[in-house]
């Protein structure tokens, strides 16, 4: 009887071992599901690089190279802004802040991670925004610029957690050998560290610009949402997140509109899946 | 030739200057929502019902419903994650398999929250045919939550010494009693601090709830887990933007509830860290 017993709950912990592999594939299927039946009507090549997303006009014009570019643009700014300090934060934690202060910068970098993004997103709108205006002279703060800004910041946490990560796993004896030949502290860091802890950072950068892409709800608030070419940073842009976000409260289901938003659903999903799985490698290879 | 301290003084001052760009605006942020958000919150405010097209009266129906939200999604996602997290860190062996799984965990840590949401749309609500409800929402939260579960748990699970397993295997206890009785209550802290930050998670979320849940308007409490609900993230986005001519304390208001709920969850689960780490038995 205990026997048994104990069986049939080895089987369901492995049952429950299987989930998360169940669940991805769940998710892939269903967004294959739904998001395919747009290719009976627009051809794959003119679905990722047609230049107009109208997607109510008669006929409907399903192109998301706006999408695709607008979400580029916020991505490369927001990686642009984030990486350096992103990575500099984590060396001044990992290496040089004193032992309080340093456990009172990662809770700071906690809580950051903690802020839902649609607060980020309410804060960004009454004060970023304006601010981008007023700067700029421009008609509307609600462009790509700001939603950088916004997002630099919200990749912030997983940049900095991950790359002090990195850099504390680097063998202590590394350092110590650099400091014996002679180094400065800086040398030690800038020569032998970073390069020791290169692959981790890469990681890091890597889940950072992950975050940034998959970001909805405070790109939708503060990009502004124009689904055209975007020709500046200083222009109102739309993401593929917030066209999802946007437009499936409206799409009726079954609809062309609705096949084709969760076709932009497949494209983030496997943009997302390519990030993980290589930054993963990174991760694996440093440890062996 | 350089001065080498000199090189190192420079970038010191930026690495710290890099630091100080981070900390600074989050303390601003918490500090000038609390500040303008403390003055609207009052007993009507988190009792009563959004009245005037949502520009006064409470937030009572959002607070209710991110709560059913996230316990639906916890009863979901701690029984599946908490055995998920067994199996990796006691049966797992080092193989493909597990390699595997803990690339499927990292996957799905990495799914945009908005395709979550898509997700949980073609399943729960059509195919399933639950309808946009609390059911929906919370399924769809707690798929989303059960990689923080995990990744927690197993790491709680894996810190306990082996030696103690070794002790109750050699008095005679099986694989399973031995986990249940000596290595899941060593580890119950560190499960506990997991669970609450993917409740937090779970609360703050938005993109997942909005076509699964989210109610843009309902003037009274969920009564069943087939009802539409309002939830407190997607009441924030609905008055920060789709509804104009909003008073500003009231924004600010709902605001500071939200990051209030999510900051209390993360301080409970720091504090349980802190007081296992002081009584930690090796």
């Amino acid at each position: 009887m205990r026997k048994l017993k104990e069986f049939i709950i080895e089987k369901l912990i492995l049952i429950c071992g299987l989930a998360s592999i169940f669940f991805v594939v769940l998710i892939f299927l269903f967004l294959l599901k739904e998001g395919l039946a747009v290719f009976k009507t627009v051809s794959p090549l003119k679905f990722l690089f047609g230049k107009s997303w109208y997607p109510i006009s008669e006929p409907a014009q399903l192109g998301i190279l706006p999408l695709i570019l607008g979400s580029l643009l916020v991505t490369l700014g927001a990686a642009i802004i984030s990486i350096p300090i992103g990575v500099g934060c984590a060396i001044y934690i990992a290496e040089i802040a004193p032992l309080k202060i340093k456990e009172i910068l990662k809770a700071g970098i906690e809580l950051l991670a903690a802020i839902p993004s649609v607060v980020l997103g309410f804060i960004g709108m009454v004060t970023l925004v304006p601010l981008v205006k007023n700067i700029f002279h421009l008609p509307t703060g609600l462009t790509a610029l700001s939603g950088s800004i916004m997002l630099a910041f919200m990749a912030m946490p997983t940049i900095v957690s991950i790359a002090e990560d990195a850099l504390y796993s680097v063998p202590k004896t590394y350092k110590e050998g650099a400091l014996a030949l002679g180094a400065t502290h800086w040398q030690a860091i800038w020569r032998v560290m970073l390069p020791a802890a290169s692959s981790g950072i890469l990681a890091a950068v890597m889940l950072g610009i992950g975050r940034v892409i998959g970001e909805t709800m405070a790109v939708m608030m503060i990009t502004g949402n124009a689904a055209v070419i975007p020709k500046s940073i200083l222009v109102p842009v739309r993401t593929l997140t917030a066209t999802i976000a946007a437009e499936m409260g409206e799409a009726v289901v079954g609809s062309e509109h609705y096949f084709a938003l969760f076709a932009i659903g497949i494209v983030l999903f496997v943009i997302s899946f390519a990030i993980n799985v290589s930054a993963d490698l990174f991760l694996h290879k440093r440890q062996q | 030739m350089k001065n080498p301290y000199r090189t190192q003084n420079i970038a010191f001052f930026f690495l710290f200057l890099a630091t100080l760009l981070i900390i600074i605006p989050v303390g601003l942020i918490v500090v000038v929502i609390i500040q303008k958000g403390l003055p609207a919150i009052n007993w009507q405010f988190l009792s009563d019902i959004p009245r005037q097209g949502m520009r006064a009266g409470g937030i009572l129906p959002a607070i209710i419903g991110t709560l059913y939200l996230v316990t639906g999604a916890i009863i979901f996602a701690l029984p599946i994650g908490l055995l998920s997290a067994i199996y990796l860190s006691e049966y797992a062996k080092d193989n493909m398999l597990t390699r595997i799984i803990k690339l499927a965990i990292v996957n799905l840590a990495g799914v945009p929250s908005v395709v979550y949401g898509l997700f949980g749309l073609a399943l729960f609500v059509v195919f399933l045919k639950f309808g946009a409800s609390i059911l929906s929402g919370s399924l769809t939260l707690g798929i989303m939550i059960l990689p923080v579960i995990i990744t927690a748990s197993s790491e709680a699970l894996e810190s306990v010494p082996y030696s103690f397993r070794e002790v109750s295997l050699s008095l005679g206890a099986s694989k399973w009693q031995t986990t249940r009785h000596i290595v899941l209550p060593n580890a119950l802290p560190g499960i506990l601090t997991g669970t609450i930050l993917g409740l937090g998670r779970a609360a703050g979320e938005t993109a997942p709830i909005l076509f699964t849940v989210a109610a843009f308007y309902l003037p009274q409490l969920p009564k069943s887990i087939f009802d539409q609900a309002m939830a407190l993230p997607y009441h924030l986005y609905v008055i920060s933007t789709q509804v104009p001519n909003v008073d500003e304390k009231v924004r600010y208001g709902t605001a500071l509830v939200l990051l209030t709920l999510v900051l209390f969850m993360n301080l409970v689960a720091i504090i349980i860290r802190y007081k296992f780490r002081k009584n930690k038995k090796w």
